[in-house]
């Protein structure tokens, strides 16, 4: 992870900025600059998601590159956002808890570092929102 | 467009080859290419190189001169290029080798693939493999492979009712199939009870549901259909090839437990070849995971979608059942360097077509299929062969 990479994300990773097409009405995140629907013709805005959603499905991960090995074993899931479009994240909560349909909420959180001493850096996990 | 059939074939062994170096691999699978087919080097007019990541496996990039170099065709200065798409490179080398001899502006071409994958460990092996998602929005989240296909499990579960241990059943035809092909990486039969109880890596998939960490190559030699008979007796055409793409990201996908690249590939390759799903005598498919076989069967319209677990369970997929799928093993049992897997299925294919696979032989093989992906399905390469 490079520190310039991170920093030109963290107005989408921190706050769940993606984007509306003003053309078709279509949400997109992760944030794009070209809507798929539109193409030439996009609109595209930014937009704060709500930040609610539920499951569509999920792993919990036991085997991981070094930069997660500490955080195992972890919630992965995709989550379909309340305006209609899907996202990867990490789900925090007990993984005997977890269900596809579970509705879930965003927050923010530490997604990881470089080492002992590299950057730490932030972004979004989702929660259960009961 | 000139039809175009492979005349020579050519595969290292697959495994945890500490003893070869990327170069080690690449030299013997394209010599024994060369030998099989019987060509000089001063015949042969381009050669394509399949390899997925040779800058974080061995801190390599241009092998493409390294490839031709070390096979001793440097001063020949052939055209050497190296062709990338994740786990599918291999295929897409296939298909740049079979444009350039249809087109008519290369006679003898060689399409190969290789990689090197236990250089480096486990860890970054993985992270490397990640790679082929989208690292901003999937790997930097804590998405893995194993991951990424996991989710296509648990949802398929869910939709379908597919179970562990119909994912395990097809673990368990790989490792059987493998116990006869010398090239394999694991050549030792499998039970269900021991995938099931086999560590967790990333749930519901365990250790024995994924493909492993494997050093290989594997080469092809094409040449036109019409001088195809001055090399081999035994030449196996080629009757379509086929490519079709889709989002990196596996959670932008119109339906997350069908790969609508293999979908829209097949379509393609079944049009091109003139031939229905029923017409294939057998076929080596993708299966990096266990759940990936079982998306294969059903989008490459060999069993309707949601039954793939339960036609693996009842020995459909078997050498001797209904449709062979994966003779070789698969990329579970026979070895995954990512690469190579593309060129190795082909492999697969002729030596069966040719009659030449001993002790795993389908019965009356003449008409096979490949099915290579690159990433969750970003990309997709199918060919179909005949035997005349």
């Amino acid at each position: 992870m490079s520190v310039p990479r991170f920093w030109r994300e963290i107005s989408n990773r921190y706050n769940l900025i993606g984007n509306y097409c003003e053309s078709c009405g279509s949400y997109y995140f992760p944030p794009r600059n070209l809507c798929p629907t539109c193409r030439r013709d996009s609109k595209i805005k930014p937009y704060k998601f709500k930040g609610k959603g539920e499951v569509v499905t999920y792993t919990i991960i036991h085997t991981t590159s070094e930069q997660f090995k500490k955080q195992t074993p972890y919630i992965l899931a995709i989550i379909r956002l309340e305006e209609g479009t899907n996202l990867t994240s990490q789900v925090v909560c007990d993984p005997n808890e977890i269900y596809i349909g579970m509705k879930v909420k965003s927050v923010f959180r530490k997604l990881g570092e470089d080492g002992d001493k590299g950057i730490i850096y932030y972004g979004t996990k989702f929660v259960p929102d009961n | 467009m000139r039809e175009v059939a492979i005349i020579g074939i050519g595969c290292t062994r697959f495994g945890e080859l500490w003893d070869k170096s990327f170069r080690d691999l690449f030299v013997e699978a394209g010599i024994s290419a060369i030998e099989d087919a019987n060509v000089q080097g001063e015949e042969i007019d381009a050669i394509y190189g399949g390899n997925m990541s040779s800058g974080r496996f061995i801190n390599q990039e241009h092998i493409g001169s390294l490839i031709a170099d070390y096979s001793g065709l440097a001063s020949l200065n052939i055209p050497s290029t190296r062709v990338g798409g994740a786990c599918a490179s291999g295929g897409l080398a296939l298909r740049e080798g079979i444009f350039a001899v249809a087109s008519g502006y290369s006679d003898i071409v060689v399409a190969a693939g290789v990689e090197k994958m236990t250089d480096v460990s486990v860890e970054v092996a993985t992270d490397a493999l990640t790679s082929a998602a989208d690292r901003e929005w999937e790997g930097m989240v804590g998405a893995t492979f194993p991951g990424l296909y996991a989710m296509i499990a648990r949802l398929h579960m869910h939709k379908y009712g597919t179970t562990r241990e119909q994912l395990a059943a097809v673990s368990v035809k790989n490792h059987h199939n493998a116990v006869y092909n010398e090239k394999a990486q694991y050549r030792n039969e499998i039970t269900v009870e021991q995938v099931l109880n086999s560590t967790m890596i990333a749930d519901p998939l365990h250790l024995l549901d994924c493909s492993p960490i494997t050093d290989g190559a594997a080469a092809v030699i094409l040449a036109p259909a019409e001088l195809a008979k001055k090399y081999t007796d035994t030449p196996i055409y080629i009757k379509a090839t086929a490519q079709a793409g889709d989002t990196i990201s596996l959670h932008d996908r119109r339906d997350i437990t069908t790969l609508d690249a293999t979908v829209k590939a097949a379509k393609k390759a079944y049009k091109i070849a003139k031939v229905t799903p029923k017409d294939i005598d057998l076929v080596e498919v993708h299966d990096c995971f266990t759940i990936a076989e079982i998306c294969a069967i059903e989008d490459l319209g060999f069993v309707q979608k949601g039954i793939g677990g339960k036609a693996t369970e009842d020995g459909i997929t078997a050498i001797d059942g209904d449709i062979p799928v994966n003779p070789s093993g698969g990329l579970k049992a026979c070895g995954h360097p990512v690469g190579a897997t593309g060129i190795k299925q082909v492999v697969e294919i002729v030596e069966q077509l040719r009659g030449e696979a001993g002790k795993r032989q389908v019965n009356k093989a003449e008409i096979g299929m490949t099915h290579n992906v690159g990433g969750t399905g970003g990309t997709c390469v199918i060919h179909i062969f005949k035997v005349k």
